[in-house]
């Protein structure tokens, strides 16, 4: 008989349970709403081109920047209109999925 | 004088034959900690009781100058043998031979094995050590992948299906296993999966080590797509060899019976469950308190363990075992547990393994993670499993059934054929604490005091609902047992539907949510 080790609690509606928690359980993330002004990368991929420059105005459905990924060619779009506060990536560069690729003020 | 000659002949091209890919191949096999295909087969089945087949099979490509190229039983040995006297057919890739790759006639070798298998109704291994198709072949290789796709299928829930990753199993190639019932995996030498690091790496710049994507350990914890994992391949062996002694050779029969002893006293059931049902211990405990010697068969160990499932013997036949497991995310239902305990109960139902379920879960786990990758779908798959299994279920209510956990756990609606509660057990449309919290809303809130009015009234209805008893009145609970008693209602229960007949509406075949 295994000794009990590790023990966590795991609070649910039922109650407060004595267990272990699972590496999933732990490193979850936890749920953000979507930030409208973020553009994020939905997928991992190169910078091909990026289209408009700090402080310039666009308006919703302007192409950003083309991101390849997946052997496609990917026209990310402005999701509202408003001014592109910052770019933080470069035409070449690698982006990892969930990476910011442009903010809007 | 001339058929000494033959024979003399005959023994000179087995010898060759018999070297596969050769001495320095060989030696390059096991300086990678790997033994040779011949070597697995032995070691696997009975001594002596190996019939090879195809040995002399060579294979029929011409382009790219393969027509000036031997590749000795073209990579693949196949055969029929037995493991402690059960009949099995086998396949074992040879990596010596041209990476294990595989041609048009391997697979050739393979399917004819398959077909063997499920006409003589026995089970099938295969061994999977193969750096994938092999490319001179062409479609021809991809014809073979599909001809060994179609066969698994067919074959599914009719004769069990082993496969064994000992080696590389890359590409299309994982299809096969995938689409077996058990697949075995070993540490340092199993590596699985769809796209290679370099093909990432190229594609999404992701670097990760082939251990790191798909090696056992993954696949046994991460994954789910392994349900042995071993440190060795003797180790790997022994447990094909145990689950070779638990299932039946077909679907027509039932697994062999095999000595029954009582469970080791150092399992006192009367200790292992706290009264407090927010309190863990190992459920395993439990059944191996009550398991023919006690000894447990554990399936998917390093996976969702959160839920416990695998085989144990009630007086002498193999039974399936399905466990909540309170050590271990207070054994709630998630997407993870419900799609390894599903699988496991179709199992049991295809080859006429009685199933006997624990149950002990606070209910579904709640999340936006859980939600999102489809609890839904998954949980829902529990539900069918055990309502559509035909075979013997029983289940024993131990603690905690709350709400849709209660009825997912092979609860009489779903059409248990007994079932049995701890005096301890807690069956109700949801834990106290909440059911006080929504019924007695108006008195709490209008109470000087909430605090103590929502304890009072948690601990009222926790007296008046949180037992066995109310669903015992209705008929729910057939009866209300000390744990001491379990095994003796247990093996009562298997003994009398040994012959259960139950005729279900004929239909092609169902839709359960995968």
């Amino acid at each position: 008989m295994d000794q009990l080790k590790n023990i966590d609690t795991l609070r649910l509606i039922t109650g407060h349970y004595k267990t272990r928690l699972s590496s999933r359980f732990r490193n979850r993330r936890s749920y953000k709403p979507e930030d409208p002004r973020l553009i994020l990368s939905y997928i991992p991929g190169t910078i091909v081109d990026i289209l408009v420059k700090p402080g310039q105005d666009v308006k919703k459905g302007d192409h950003l920047m083309i991101l390849d990924a997946m052997k496609m060619q990917n026209h990310l779009k402005s999701k509202s209109d408003g001014r592109v506060k910052v770019i933080p990536v470069k035409k070449g560069d690698k982006v990892s999925k969930g990476s910011l690729l442009l903010e809007m003020e | 004088m001339a058929l000494n000659k033959k024979i003399k002949e005959l023994h000179e091209k087995r010898e060759k034959l018999l070297l596969g890919g050769g001495e320095q191949a060989i030696e390059k096999q096991k300086a990678m900690g790997k033994r040779t295909a011949r070597e697995r087969i032995m070691a696997l089945l009975d001594e002596d009781s190996f019939n090879e087949y195809d040995l002399f099979v060579e294979h029929d490509a011409r382009d790219f100058d393969m027509d000036k190229k031997t590749l000795p039983s073209d990579g693949v040995i196949i055969g029929t043998g037995t493991i402690y006297g059960a009949p099995v057919a086998i396949f074992a890739q040879d990596f010596t031979v041209a990476g294990g790759s595989l041609g048009f006639m391997h697979s050739r070798k393979i399917t004819k094995i398959m077909d063997h298998a499920l006409k003589m109704r026995m089970p099938l291994i295969g061994i999977n050590d193969s750096g994938g198709a092999r490319i001179q072949e062409g479609v021809n290789s991809l014809a073979g992948y599909g001809e060994i796709f179609f066969r698994n299928t067919i074959s599914s829930g009719v004769i069990p299906q082993i496969s064994v990753i000992l080696g590389p199993c890359a590409g299309g190639a994982v299809y096969s296993p995938a689409l077996t019932d058990f697949v075995f995996v070993v540490d340092n030498i199993s590596k699985m999966f769809i796209t290679g690091p370099e093909v990432i790496k190229t594609v999404l710049g992701e670097e990760i080590s082939m251990e790191d994507l798909g090696g056992a350990r993954i696949h046994s914890e991460i994954t789910g797509n392994a349900h042995f994992f071993a440190s060795s391949e003797d180790e790997c062996f022994g447990q094909i060899k145990k689950l070779i002694t638990f299932i039946p050779w077909s679907n027509d029969r039932k697994a062999r019976p095999f000595d029954a002893g009582e469970p080791k006293p150092e399992y006192n059931i009367d200790k292992i469950v706290p009264d407090d049902p927010t309190l863990p211990y190992d459920v395993k405990d439990v059944i191996r308190a009550i398991v023919d010697n006690s000894d447990f068969f554990e399936i998917m160990e390093n996976y969702a363990k959160n839920i416990v499932i695998g085989f144990g013997r009630m007086n002498g036949k193999t039974t399936g075992f399905v466990a909540n497991q309170p050590i271990e995310m207070a054994g709630v239902l998630d997407v993870d547990s419900s799609d390894k305990a599903a699988r496991f109960i179709r199992y049991c139902d295809a080859f006429n393994i009685p199933i006997i379920t624990f149950v002990d879960l606070p209910g579904y786990m709640p999340g936006v993670d859980q939600e999102h990758a489809g609890v839904i779908r998954h949980g829902a798959k529990v539900l069918y499993a055990y309502s559509e299994a035909t075979v013997p279920k029983i289940t024993v209510i131990i603690r905690k059934a709350y709400g849709g956990g209660y009825i997912a756990m092979a609860s009489r609606h779903l059409r248990a054929d007994f079932v049995f509660a701890w005096p301890g057990a807690e069956i109700a449309v949801m834990g106290p604490e909440g059911a006080a919290n929504i019924i007695f809303r108006k008195e709490i809130m209008s109470s000087d005091d909430p605090d103590s009015t929502r304890k009072q009234k948690v601990e009222e209805y926790k007296e008046k609902f949180a037992n066995p008893y109310v669903a015992a009145s209705r008929g729910y609970v057939d009866a209300v047992i000390e744990p001491s008693e379990t095994r003796k209602f247990l093996l009562h229960s298997i003994n009398v539907s040994e012959n259960k007949s139950i005729q279900m509406p004929p239909k092609k075949h169902g839709l359960p949510p995968f």
